[in-house]
């Protein structure tokens, strides 16, 4: 029963040849833009427009807001269901991952209808109260990742004793939690920061239809008009997610040892 | 797990204890409340109502038109072709790297990877389809000049069924890849060994062995691809516009502009989209906690 090494040299060559050739093709085709001879005029461009740096500006704004709002959640919660309400563990696991099982575009259609300009709460009447909104959308959607990252960050260090420590020495729950927990789980703080970076940044679903300035609608604009610029875009896009999948790398090896599996 | 956390008798809380203890977690529910389960409750309930606010079921038996059936039966099956392609592949990719005797490197290279491609999906990922597929596409253009093959003559479109497939599949194999691994690795080299003294042919040992223990997490994972491809929108709305019918992609434009001229059948295919992909899900989860038996 000696295992053939024929048959998964073959699986990881066709998987990385599937991998590699839409992005050799992309790079290829984002610098045909001057006829004749290959250049980088198409980034020129992109990276000159207004609009690009605009958009791109506000979801990276955007970005970081949710994480801020995603961690202020995510955490005190998750700490406080393993230290107290253990039983509603199952619950907050089930309510995190509703976000996987209601597709995105449902959840921003039903934001639409109830916060629309004749609801009580018309979130959608002006620019502010409409980021505010795509901001909570976004929360919404980081969750499970958010969730799983800082729950996984709290089963690695002993909350308990952590928690009775810091009491003992007249330590306020503020203090507790800034002080003591977050450190604890910077690891884990950042990796769902940046894995919730790289799923806000490019979004379009919820910033298109909630009619909001951010960089995926403006790249469905770009796509819809342009020829080279498109091909460009899609490789900055692809920096950016591999510098912040990078970066969860680099963060989580920090600690990695001490995370079960 | 559970028999080895016992937890530590806890020193005498002060007498508020319990009630306080509710409003630690009230922020998250308040949020959830608020951006999760009333949005998506709004549309359930406008699913069976008329325009006037009353009890209805014309909504959902109006959903047999045949723009919608349509759209339905497109999405359900690029979603189920991407969803089990993805799922060999990505299992093919997994469990060669894990098990496949290859150089070291190979493995952490490929989960990068794959962390990298789940996560390169919507606009971009048309685009890069669009330069490398597309009419003045790389390999297009390749096939034509070194070949002699006009892959287009061939009835090949990047914007029907197999491209919009052929195109999923770049963020559904990877996320096969993420969530399989952890389940080869759960296959214990002692049982290949005990198989392999006992006997067992290859065959046998996968047969008897390794398919009895990984079809849950093989099926699970296929099922939350389905979901995960069912619910896409922006990499087919770049891809085709509004050319290809598919159920995101009607219900975006139902959104933008009521092109079914009745609100409530709009909410009636958001319905739909509900209870296909939380059947998908609700399924995943529960095989998921059937696949964790083994990795105890």
């Amino acid at each position: 029963m000696k295992a053939s090494r024929i048959g998964p040299w073959i699986a990881v060559t066709l998987g990385a040849l599937y991998f590699l050739v839409p992005l050799i093709g992309t790079f290829e085709f984002s610098l045909r833009m001057r006829r004749g001879t290959y250049s980088f005029d198409a980034y020129r461009i992109v990276l000159g427009d207004p609009n690009f740096q605009a958009s791109f500006l506000y979801s990276v704004v955007l970005a970081l807001a949710t994480i801020v709002v995603g961690t202020l959640l995510v955490v005190p919660t998750a700490y406080w269901v393993q230290l107290r309400l253990p039983k509603l563990r199952p619950l907050v696991e089930f309510v995190t991952l509703l976000p996987l099982v209601i597709p995105a575009i449902v959840i921003v259609f039903g934001y639409l209808r109830l916060y629309n300009s004749q609801s009580i709460l018309p979130l959608t009447d002006s620019s502010r109260g409409t980021d505010l909104l795509l901001t909570f959308g976004y929360v919404t959607l980081a969750l499970p990742y958010l969730y799983r990252s800082v729950d996984t960050g709290l089963r690695a260090i002993d909350v308990r004793t952590l928690t009775e420590a810091a009491e003992s020495l007249g330590a306020s729950w503020s203090t507790i939690l800034f002080k003591v927990i977050f450190p604890n789980i910077r690891s884990a703080i950042l990796s769902g920061a940046f894995l919730t970076f790289a799923i806000v940044i490019g979004e379009f679903t919820f910033a298109s239809l909630l009619n909001r300035p951010a960089f995926g609608p403006y790249l469905q604009l770009v796509g819809a008009n342009r020829a080279y610029e498109p091909a460009a875009l899609a490789i900055i896009a692809f920096v950016v997610t591999w510098a912040c999948m990078g970066l969860i790398q680099v963060f989580g090896a920090a600690r990695g040892p001490t995370q079960p599996k | 797990m559970a028999a080895g956390t016992i937890a530590i008798s806890k020193p005498a809380r002060r007498p508020s204890g319990s009630a306080l203890a509710w409003i630690g977690v009230a922020p998250f529910f308040l949020f959830a409340t608020l951006f999760l389960i009333l949005p998506t409750a709004f549309l359930i309930i406008g699913a069976f109502q008329d325009a006037d606010g009353h009890f209805t079921l014309v909504n959902l038996t109006d959903l047999s038109q045949p723009t919608i059936l349509a759209a339905y039966k497109i999405s359900l099956e690029i979603s189920a072709a991407s969803a089990l392609g993805g799922a060999l592949i990505g299992f093919a990719l997994a469990h060669a790297a894990v098990s496949g005797g290859l150089p070291a490197w190979i493995r952490p290279t490929l989960m990068t990877f794959s962390g990298v491609a789940s996560n390169f999906a919507g606009v971009p990922l048309a685009f890069a389809f669009l330069a490398t597929l597309g009419r003045t596409g790389l390999v297009t253009w390749a096939l034509m000049q070194w070949f002699g093959f006009s892959l287009y003559a061939t009835g090949f479109n990047l914007l029907n069924f197999f491209g919009l497939t052929l195109t999923y599949l770049y963020f559904q194999i990877p996320l096969m890849v993420l969530i399989l691994t952890p389940a080869l690795d759960g296959l214990k080299r002692e049982w290949r060994e005990a198989a392999s003294t006992l006997g067992a042919s290859r065959g046998q040992y996968w047969r008897w062995v390794v398919l009895p223990v990984l079809w849950p997490s093989l099926l699970g994972s296929t099922l939350l691809l389905f979901a995960n491809s069912f619910g896409a929108v922006a990499t087919a709305y770049a891809l085709t516009g509004s050319s290809l019918n598919i159920v995101t992609i009607l219900l975006y434009a139902q959104i933008r502009g009521d092109v079914l001229h009745n609100q409530n059948l709009g909410y009636a295919l958001a319905l739909g989209m509900i209870i296909i992909t939380g059947v998908s899900n609700v399924a995943y989860i529960w095989l998921r906690g059937r696949a964790e038996r083994w990795s105890r």
